[in-house]
Parts: C-alpha cells; sequence; structure tokens
C-alpha cells in the first residue's frame, strides 16, 4: 500500500521545503511508492489516522500512532545516512 | 519569483551579546532599519525561536537560521550575524539542548515554501566547516558577500542584487 510522510516545520516556509525533497528523492531512488505531504505542525492532527510516518524539525509532544523522525540531519548533513536508513526502514514495512 | 538580496547593510560583524534575543533583536532591527523588513518581523522572529528553535551544529562553528512568516517581510533577504563570542541557541527540533551559535543567518522570505535550490545551497554552506571558519573570520564584508554569492550561485555584478 502507498505510504503516506508528513513533512513538518514551524512556519512551513524553510526546512520542510527542504527535508520533502530530500525524501522524495529517497523514494524515487529507491522505487518506493509514497505520498509526501509538508504540512505545518498545526495540521498533523488531522492527519492523525491516515499517515504512516512523522519527518520533522520540530518538537513533537503529542504520541502519534506513527513513528516520528527528527529531520534535522538533512539541513547540517551530520548523521544523514543513519536518519535515511531509518526512513527507508520505515517505509519499506 | 522575487531575488534574494544580500547587501553589505545586512552583514553584521562583531556582534556582542549575552543572550539569544539580544541577538535576534539586534539583526532583526537592522533588518527593519534598511527597509527589507517590517516593524512586527522583529517580535515575531524573537517568539518563533522560542517555539521553533533553530540551532544546528555543524562539522565547524554552529550555526542558527531564525526566520518566520512571510506577513512580515517586505523584500525576500539575508543577513549574517557573526558573533564575537558565541550565543547559545536551542537545537532545532529540542526542547532544551543548546548549541553554541557562532553565525547567524537570519531569513526574511517572501514566499510560503522559500525557493528550494536557494535553500539548498545555503544547507551547503552549513555542511562545509571551511566556508563556515572562512565566514567567521573574513573581516571584508565585500569578500564575504562574494563567497556568499559564489556558494548560493547568484551574480555577483550590480550592487549584490539580482
Amino acid at each position: 500500500m502507498k505510504k503516506r510522510v508528513l513533512v513538518a516545520c514551524g512556519a512551513g516556509i524553510a526546512t520542510s521545503t527542504i527535508v520533502n525533497d530530500a525524501i522524495e528523492n529517497m523514494c524515487r531512488e529507491h522505487s518506493i511508492d509514497a505520498e509526501v505531504l509538508q504540512v505545518k505542525v498545526s495540521d498533523i492532527p488531522s492527519h492523525k489516522d491516515s499517515a504512516d510516518l512523522l519527518v520533522t524539525t520540530t518538537i513533537v509532544k503529542e504520541s502519534y500512532p506513527f513513528p516520528v523522525i527528527n529531520a534535522r540531519s538533512f539541513l547540517t548533513g551530520i548523521g544523514v545516512e543513519d536518519i535515511k536508513k531509518q526512513i527507508l526502514e520505515e517505509l519499506k514495512k | 519569483m522575487s531575488t534574494l538580496l544580500i547587501d553589505q547593510s545586512l552583514i553584521l560583524q562583531n556582534i556582542k551579546a549575552n543572550t539569544k534575543e539580544e541577538v535576534l533583536t539586534l539583526m532583526a532591527s537592522n533588518m527593519r532599519e534598511q527597509g527589507v523588513v517590517k516593524e512586527s518581523y522583529i517580535q515575531a522572529i524573537i517568539d518563533r525561536e522560542k517555539i521553533y528553535p533553530t540551532g544546528l551544529p555543524t562539522q565547524g562553528v554552529s550555526v542558527a537560521i531564525p526566520h518566520t512568516d512571510r506577513v512580515h517581510v517586505n523584500k525576500k533577504s539575508l543577513s549574517v550575524g557573526v558573533l564575537t563570542e558565541p550565543v547559545h541557541f536551542v537545537l532545532m527540533g529540542e526542547d532544551d539542548r543548546t548549541t553554541p551559535v557562532k553565525l547567524v543567518f537570519m531569513l526574511a522570505m517572501d514566499e510560503d515554501h522559500a525557493q528550494l535550490s536557494l535553500l539548498q545551497k545555503l544547507m551547503s554552506v552549513f555542511q562545509n566547516a571551511e566556508c563556515l571558519s572562512y565566514l567567521a573570520a573574513e573581516e571584508d564584508k565585500a569578500k564575504i558577500i562574494a563567497m556568499l554569492n559564489h556558494a548560493l550561485e547568484l551574480p555577483e555584478k550590480g550592487d549584490e542584487k539580482i
């Protein structure tokens, strides 16, 4: 089934744009059929039942039925391979 | 698509500050004086940094990328602040862990989803420790702008406007 990935940052301006693109590229490279949605943090709850994964540069205190992955390394390059691996594992489940 | 302004008036060096709020106020007020942002930008950037911190550790000196909603922006621009002594910013995506920031890249973006290629090039600067050391140490603003124009692939002609 097609996976749905949420990408969220505070303002929906800068960081989620970068992370969104990185994940779309990853999915293409690995032939994963996924829908990547760039959303504001405040919009996450409305996707609670339909999303498979949340990748975010903000703090998430609420608990969701899907895993949450911190996306900071997409910006700094530090540990980015590990994060990509984590995301891929979730998407291949 | 509007163009990004990086101007010598937006490069602030030898910033002496004790808190991130002081740094943010100083840089945002200067952007206001230069007319690239509205008065409301100053408080908006401070408030947003509290809720969504932007400190980023790198392979070199730590950076922060404060930014806020486009309603507060007049002209898409980038202001660079070099701190004399690092000031602690909370890490992006965290509650209380901080990183000692030496370089602040304050973004004024006028679109909801800022230009991807520009942001990617800016991130590639953060991933290059040599670039960051250069920005932190170079005193000649013209050289800093030339380096940023090169890194961000902006044309170098004119007065740094494209």
